[in-house]
């Protein structure tokens, strides 16, 4: 490749720092709209200007290619329900990864022997093996998250007799033919590189269980993001390695920090089914007897307590329930009583999914509390209000070792003085695990659709 | 310095950069940052307008279009659902005032 001009690689240079304040940006409340809206114009800019300095063929093509992947995306992106959202996200993000695979597998026949280049170094073809192999794991892998996700297949744990030996072997025909590439490179090896990637990323995430898979998607996107660093340094290309770089780290970073809020390591996510050991329980509905009410009853308890904490789950979002929620809160605001939103972290679908949930139904910011903020208050509490919520508030996670869930830190709504849940049948939480909360003398339960008997609590409550 | 030295020099100050820069995020913007760190990769755009314009075969030109028909739905879709999340948290402060005495 020719020299690139001064002026590109300082466009270049303020490209990644504009990608470093976009992810400053977005790391605070009141700045992320902004930093995100800078991240684009960085990536834009970026985009634009090999249009400039080189002379591209294609142009044609290459426009319209940009300008068809444009609308697909935007408009998946304004259509998607915010339910549906993390599975969106592993989907951009696969097929960032899939792109990444294409590029570097393109980028391979400029660097085989004989294409008119000198020699590429092994370090160069290192990383270029790295690309086609990881992004073709990120996409396939992603793709089956969005199944899972989606209900396009079970979100059961898939484990066949003999995963754990395939899983092995993909894993070694991976290394195997990565050494290949970089020993001999070859066209082939770099297609079938591609190809057991796609088999390596199916088998990575089938063993893994429903409740684990956000993640796998935020481990996925730390690929992705490695991926397209290592696809810069084989480009020449200081943006793609930066911009890679960064969201590789943050992304890896998140995902410990993702997989420390549910008690669980990330080997034990990614491997506890390969190792016989279910990362999920039996998912069995129990008939075990328990105290059931009726909207009215449930509404007399609200009504007057002092004290009421409101614990919502992925459930309410699935119920679009939220905006009666809201409504239900806002009543019992006027009434007098104290009510706060306790998030877990890992409630809904992904970290923060339940604030953006709850956001989209304009409830006010300082009402939604952190755990560590709020579990000392449940002991005051009149009454905890579960709302499609189950595996965050199961004390198994303290009490049960063995649970799946054990370890993880729950909201501890079993300290209150009344517990109502929400629920539309006993079937466990994604967990699949039974929660013993549900069976305590001060628990009663609200069965039916969450909407349903929102709506009916709200006018039970304002009728009092 | 040895060129793939200054490049893995790039790296690695990028690496401490993209955790410092996130470790003191709230769990309530992990998924927006999610979405938005996905959308950042979505550059690999750029990487795929470079090898497809500079390619002369046709096979390899019609990959080249497919890795940036898939580039671009990660980079705007991401920068897209990535504004719209945000865009709830920002609209909300206003009525939020009004709600919550």
């Amino acid at each position: 490749m020719t020299a690139t001009p001064v002026w590109v690689q300082l466009v270049y240079l303020a490209c990644a720092v504009c990608f470093i304040l976009a992810l400053k940006g977005l790391s605070g409340p009141r700045t992320a709209r902004t930093g995100n809206l800078v991240g684009a114009g960085a990536a834009v800019v970026a985009c634009a200007v090999p249009f400039f300095y080189l002379d591209l063929d294609h142009v044609v093509p290459i426009l319209v290619a940009i300008a068809v992947g444009t609308v697909a995306g935007a408009v998946g992106a304004r259509r998607v329900q915010m339910t549906q959202m993390p599975q969106m996200v592993a989907l951009f993000n696969g097929v960032g990864g899939g792109a990444a695979a294409l590029v570097a597998l393109l980028e391979l026949r400029e660097l085989l022997p004989g294409a008119g280049h000198a020699d590429a170094s092994w370090f160069i073809l290192v990383a270029t093996a790295f690309t086609i192999f990881v992004g073709s794991v990120s996409f396939a892998g992603s793709v089956v998250t969005f199944a899972k996700l989606q209900g396009l297949m079970t979100s059961a744990p898939v484990v066949f007799p003999g995963l754990a030996v395939v899983f092995g072997a993909g894993l070694v025909g991976g290394v195997g033919l990565s050494t290949q590439l970089v020993l001999s490179p070859a066209m082939w090896v770099g297609i079938v590189l591609g190809l057991v990637g796609l088999v390596f990323g199916v088998l990575l995430v089938l063993p893994v269980g429903g409740a684990d898979v956000p993640i796998v998607i935020s481990l996925l996107n730390a690929f992705t993001g490695l991926t397209v660093a290592a696809g810069g340094y084989v480009l020449d290309n200081v943006v793609l390695l930066v911009a890679g770089t960064l969201v590789g780290a943050s992304g890896t970073f998140l995902t410990l920090l993702m997989a420390r809020a549910m008690g669980r390591s990330v080997a034990n996510i990614l491997f506890g089914a390969l190792k016989g050991g279910s990362t999920l329980g039996g998912g069995e509905v129990s008939d075990r007897p328990v105290k059931s009410a009726g909207p009215e009853d449930v509404a007399i308890m609200l009504g007057y307590a002092d004290r009421v904490i409101i614990v919502p789950g992925y459930g309410l979002a699935v119920a679009q329930a939220q905006h009666t929620l809201r409504e239900l809160v806002d009543v019992l605001s006027e009434r007098g009583a104290q009510v706060d939103y306790a998030i877990h972290p890992v409630a809904g679908r992904m970290p923060g999914h339940m604030n953006v949930l709850l956001a989209e139904a304009q409830v006010p910011y300082e009402q939604l509390k952190e755990m560590d903020d709020i579990n000392g208050d449940f002991k005051d509490a009149d009454v905890v209000l579960v709302v499609g919520a189950n595996d965050v508030v199961n004390p198994a996670a303290k009490t049960t070792p063995g649970a799946p869930i054990y370890g993880m830190p729950i909201l501890n709504a079993d300290e209150a003085k009344q517990v109502v849940f929400m629920k539309r049948s006993m079937r466990p939480g994604f967990a699949g695990i039974e929660n013993e909360l549900l069976f305590e003398d001060n628990t009663t339960l609200l069965f039916g659709d969450a909407k349903d008997s929102m709506s009916k609590l709200l006018n039970a409550v304002k009728a009092l | 310095m040895n060129d793939a030295v200054v490049w893995l020099t790039i790296f690695v100050l990028s690496v401490f950069v993209g955790i410092e820069v996130i470790s003191k995020v709230s769990s309530t913007l992990h998924t927006p940052l999610m979405s938005g760190a996905n959308a950042i990769h979505g550059i690999i755009l750029l990487g795929a307008i470079l090898v497809t314009g500079t390619s002369d075969n046709a096979v390899a030109v019609t990959v080249g279009l497919v890795a940036v028909v898939l580039a671009a739905i990660n980079m705007v879709g991401g920068f897209v659902v990535t504004d719209r999340m945000l865009q709830m948290f920002t609209r909300r402060r206003k009525p939020a005032k009004e709600v919550a005495r």
